[in-house]
């Protein structure tokens, strides 16, 4: 713990950043404003705040609790969490989400483990290092009371769970098993073989259906929300379309929780599920949420690359693979189509190993992620050609097959390289397997505070939907933790304070901020259903895919930004005047869903990028082309930079203002990385 | 290569629904299954018929979304799911026939959608171990033979996709109940439930429309986590112990 920290680091300028600043190159796209003054995050010693916090609280009385209502939007780690456990406290739940059961939420595809500072291994992990290590992974750009807060509940998540019946692996004595993921120096994840985000979502599904037998939940399957309602400032329901019926319905309460997820999707391909989207938390922010950090994006080194222009979605393979296997590329461009067995040694380019010799293969996501791209670019690319360029680098087993055997690589790997040869077609016990760089994760969401609360009162974000925890970078194993936090631990505390003022006054099916939403929701069903245009739903998102992808992906620029800004709005406008739905709006109807997802995929991108246009510094997940050391790597500038970008929607056609919040950072000390 | 593809086509659950022809060429083998079937909603679209609606989500294998019966077997000829079927298990020239899960228990919602939601309700009469947030002991104080622990996860796989009832003569979900049956009575946590949790979730399969388990073996033959057919005695050794217990 220091307090000896540089000031220029912590100094807070109270007055919004005059646009015009050298370094200020949103200039034009952006209003600023007000910063963020309070997080509510209780004062004193770090290790104290949560408790101070939960004792703060106001309590319900348990007879009143049957009076209050809450909707939870997702059934992911997150919703379902939250949904089973408000529920056991006698709350009345609506828990609502896309996919016909709650169990198939995101969450299920999960693959490495959770975090937890259980220290059962006795290698010198604590709660500290855990807070520690997420501060440092996500850059310096998260909230430290938030993060504390996270390890400090880490270890009753895994107490939980195992009273839940979630069978994590065993050692043969009967306790459980730990491994070290992500590169981090400690034993601290809890996993279930590579399925651990299953096994933990199932827990939380079974918690939850528990509490529907017991009346107290009550789940709408296959129901998308598509607006939030907002009466006198606060949030009191939301519009959801049955996507059986099409009929669209109100649904009231007295606080609405998003737990919705992530938006990688706007990439077109991710590592995503088919249906994750951003409308659950646009429609929010466009009624008054900051959006945070937007840009953050993390893009994992291990995917199976694309394979052509059918491809709808991209595969993760565990980073574990880099520990034994080895990326190169061919030296010479004419060497990419051939056969990567008959070229010969001293014709590779293991780059990895030849930038960066004392990490190697080992060196983080960003850097392993950035420097394929690079190869690739350079015309050193491999695989098939998909648009011209060959999007792919080879992760080869020879070696270790020689060293080890092919018995102890298949132990280790075996369902890895099962999963590659499904998919591809190829055996990557004789031919090195192919990798391309996905995006995996976003950092950004929506603005909260200490209480999970975003800038809207009475609506609370969770999971992978708010910005919270993990800064500009995710450490592996700590999303599944972060959901599960926030939804076991976290927001059943904080939410208690709000609703202590309730019920709140019965709103009428008819008062007008209920029939407006409503209103806006039908409009814009009719407008997809009645365009009449001749492009469909999936080009126009696969075409904005790229344009992130390549302006807004692994690597930025000011000119690139710019670039990608005009071409959005431009792809936008044309959107709306041409795209094609068909089917009627009463009934299932797929290229309906998929418009307003797009849509509002539209209006996120453009925010991404002018949040990244301002944040002329690399850190974590984010790079800007300008902004790196003489040898090519990430420079942050917390100078200018150490502060949370917390966006307000300006209306549609304005622009966006920003609210900045400073970070400080009390219990830990601020550090540039490096791998060289 | 080039494909024919007889698809089910049912506007709604009410509707009766019919079998639909389509041509689709350039399909290529590194395509998924269901990217193929992209492809033809894609070419739907364009020529300005309504594309299929099919349910898919993680398309990785683990969400269970997904599921078709694919020239009559649940997720077609691989031990996979539909999503992860790849096109090179088929040849130029072949013709496809894809229907929905069929079953009184998975009504048809649209074309190759069906409602499963009756395997949460089966859930919810006892397919869990009760205990509240917060009331948990510390982790390590329970312990589980790793071999128990083992056996738990193998069959806690399950993707809840429902093959294994789209396979069986009789509609059976006696597979998927008794990979969850297994699952929490292979634990010490699950103890103290075992004999109602056998008998409510077996109470509300039966009630669900769903068939009895004659021993045929479909089911196991058609999962795609390999779920094992000896789930089925666990799940009726459990009833026959309750039913001593006098439940
Ligand atoms: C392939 C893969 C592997 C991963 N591996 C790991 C790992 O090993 N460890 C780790 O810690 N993290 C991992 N992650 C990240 C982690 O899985 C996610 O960040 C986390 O599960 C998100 O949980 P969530 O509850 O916030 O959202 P989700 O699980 O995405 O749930 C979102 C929910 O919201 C609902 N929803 C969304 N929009 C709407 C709407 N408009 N209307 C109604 N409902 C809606 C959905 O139906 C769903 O129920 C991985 C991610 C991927 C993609
Ligand atoms: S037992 Fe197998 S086939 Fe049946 S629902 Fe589970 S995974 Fe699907
Ligand atoms: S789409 Fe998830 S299992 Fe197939």
């Amino acid at each position: 713990m220091t307090n000896d920290m540089p000031d220029t680091t912590l100094a807070a300028d109270p007055s919004p950043d005059a646009p015009g600043d050298a370094t200020d190159d949103a200039v034009g796209y952006y209003t600023p404003g007000d910063p963020i003054r309070d997080t509510k995050a209780p004062e004193g010693p770090i290790a104290e705040r949560w408790q101070t916090r939960k004792f703060e609280a106001r309590l319900v009385n348990p007879a009143n609790r049957r009076k209050l209502s809450v909707i939870i939007v997702g059934t992911g780690l997150a919703g379902a969490s939250a949904a089973a456990t408000l529920g056991e406290a006698g709350y009345e739940v609506k828990s609502f989400c896309y996919q016909d059961s709650p169990r198939r939420a995101h969450s299920i595809a999960a693959q490495g483990g959770i975090n937890a500072a259980k220290n059962y291994k006795e290698d010198g992990d604590s709660v500290h290092r855990l807070f520690y290590d997420t501060v440092k992974g996500g850059d310096y750009r998260s909230r430290e009371s938030n993060v504390y807060r996270l390890a400090e509940v880490s270890t009753n998540i895994i107490d939980q769970c195992v009273a839940q019946g979630v069978p994590f692996a065993r050692e043969y004595g009967g306790l459980l098993d730990n491994r070290s993921f992500g590169g981090v120096q400690v034993s601290r994840t809890f996993y279930a073989r590579g399925q651990t985000g299953q096994q933990l979502l199932i827990g939380a599904y079974q918690a939850l259906e528990r509490q529907v037998a017991a009346g107290t939940v009550t789940t709408y399957t296959r129901h998308e929300m598509l607006e939030l309602i907002v009466v006198d400032g606060k949030a009191r329901g939301i519009i959801a379309r049955d996507m059986v019926t099409g009929e669209v319905q109100t649904h009231l309460a007295d606080v609405v929780v998003l737990a919705s997820g992530g938006y990688g999707n706007v990439f077109y391909l991710s590592t995503n599920a088919m249906g994750c989207n951003v409308t659950a938390t646009w429609r929010a922010h466009r009624k008054g949420a900051y959006m945070a950090n937007p840009c953050y994006t993390q893009i994992h080194p291990t995917c199976i690359p694309v394979s052509g222009s059918h491809q709808s979605k991209l595969t993760l393979m565990s980073e574990s693979l880099r520990n034994d296997g080895r990326i190169w590329v061919p030296k010479k461009k004419a060497d990419c189509a051939k056969d990567p067995r008959e070229i010969p040694e001293e014709d590779r380019d293991y780059y990895l190993e030849r930038i960066y010799p004392s990490f190697g293969n080992l060196v983080p996501r960003d850097i392993a992620s950035r420097a394929a791209k690079y190869q690739c670019d350079d015309g050193r690319g491999v695989g098939p050609e998909v648009d011209g360029v060959r999007r792919g680098v080879y992760l080869d087993f020879a070696d270790a097959i020689a060293r080890l055997g092919r018995d102890a690589v298949e132990e280790k790997y075996g369902n890895l390289f099962d999963m590659y040869a499904r998919i591809t077609g190829e055996d990557p016990y004789s031919l090195p397997m192919r990798i391309y760089p996905a995006v995996h994760y976003v950092m950004g969401g929506l603005w909260v505070d200490y209480d999970l609360q975003s800038t809207i009162p009475g609506l609370f974000v969770t999971g992978e939907a708010n910005f919270s925890d993990h800064g500009a970078n995710r450490l592996g194993a700590s999303a599944l933790m972060q959901g599960l936090a926030d939804g076991y631990f976290v927001l059943p505390h904080t939410i208690r304070d709000y609703l202590a003022d309730g019920p709140f006054e019965k709103l009428a099916a008819d008062h007008p901020a209920v029939l407006e939403a409503e209103q806006s929701v039908k409009s814009r069903i009719d407008h997809f259903m009645t365009v009449g245009g001749s492009r469909s739903v999936d080009s126009y998102h696969r075409e904005l895919g790229h344009i992130m992808w390549e302006y807004c992906g692994m690597e930025r620029s000011e000119d690139g930004l710019k670039k990608a800004i005009d071409l959005i709005r431009t792809l936008k406008d044309d959107f709306y005047r041409n795209v094609k739905v068909l089917g009627t709006a009463d009934s299932l109807n797929q290229s309906l869903e998929k418009a307003g997802r797009v849509a509002d995929f539209f209006e996120l991108g453009e925010l991404m990028c002018i949040d990244a246009l301002n944040r002329r510094e690399s850190c974590g997940g984010h790079f800007r082309a300008e902004s790196q050391t003489e040898d090519g790597e990430a420079l942050r500038h917390d100078d200018q930079f150490a502060y949370v970008a917390a966006w307000e929607f300006g209306g549609d056609d304005e622009q966006p203002i920003l609210h900045k919040e400073d970070l400080v950072y009390t219990a830990i000390e601020m550090k540039q990385r490096s791998y060289k | 290569m080039k494909l024919t593809l007889n698809i089910w086509r049912q506007a709604s659950e009410a509707d009766k629904g019919a079998m639909h022809t389509y041509d689709l060429d350039n399909v290529s083998p590194d395509m998924s299954f269901l990217e193929m079937l992209d492809v033809l909603n894609e070419e739907l679209n364009a020529s300005g018929e309504e594309p299929i609606a099919f349910d898919s989500d993680c398309r990785e294998g683990i969400c269970g979304m997904c599921g078709l019966m694919i020239n009559g077997e649940p997720h077609g000829p691989e031990v996979t799911t539909t999503c992860q079927l790849h096109m090179r298990s088929f040849k130029d020239g072949d013709e496809i026939t894809i229907e929905p899960w069929r079953s009184s228990a998975f009504p048809v919602v649209k074309d190759l959608c069906v409602d499963r939601s009756s395997f949460d309700r089966i859930i919810q009469q006892g397919g869990y171990i009760s205990v509240n947030t917060g009331s948990a002991p510390e982790a390590h104080s329970i312990q589980v033979p790793k071999e128990a622990a083992d056996r738990a996860f193998d069959v806690a796989t399950c993707i809840g996709c429902g093959a294994c009832v789209a396979a069986c003569p009789n509609g059976s979900a006696s597979l998927f109940m008794g990979a969850k049956i297994t699952h929490l009575g292979e634990l010490p946590q699950g103890q103290a439930e075992r004999d109602t949790r056998v008998v409510n979730m077996v109470g509300q399969h039966d009630h669900e429309g769903f068939g009895g388990c004659t021993n045929i073996g479909e089911c196991t033959a058609a999962c795609p986590k390999e779920i094992p057919l000896d789930v089925i005695s666990q799940l009726n050794r459990d009833l026959r112990m309750a039913m001593k217990h006098g439940h």
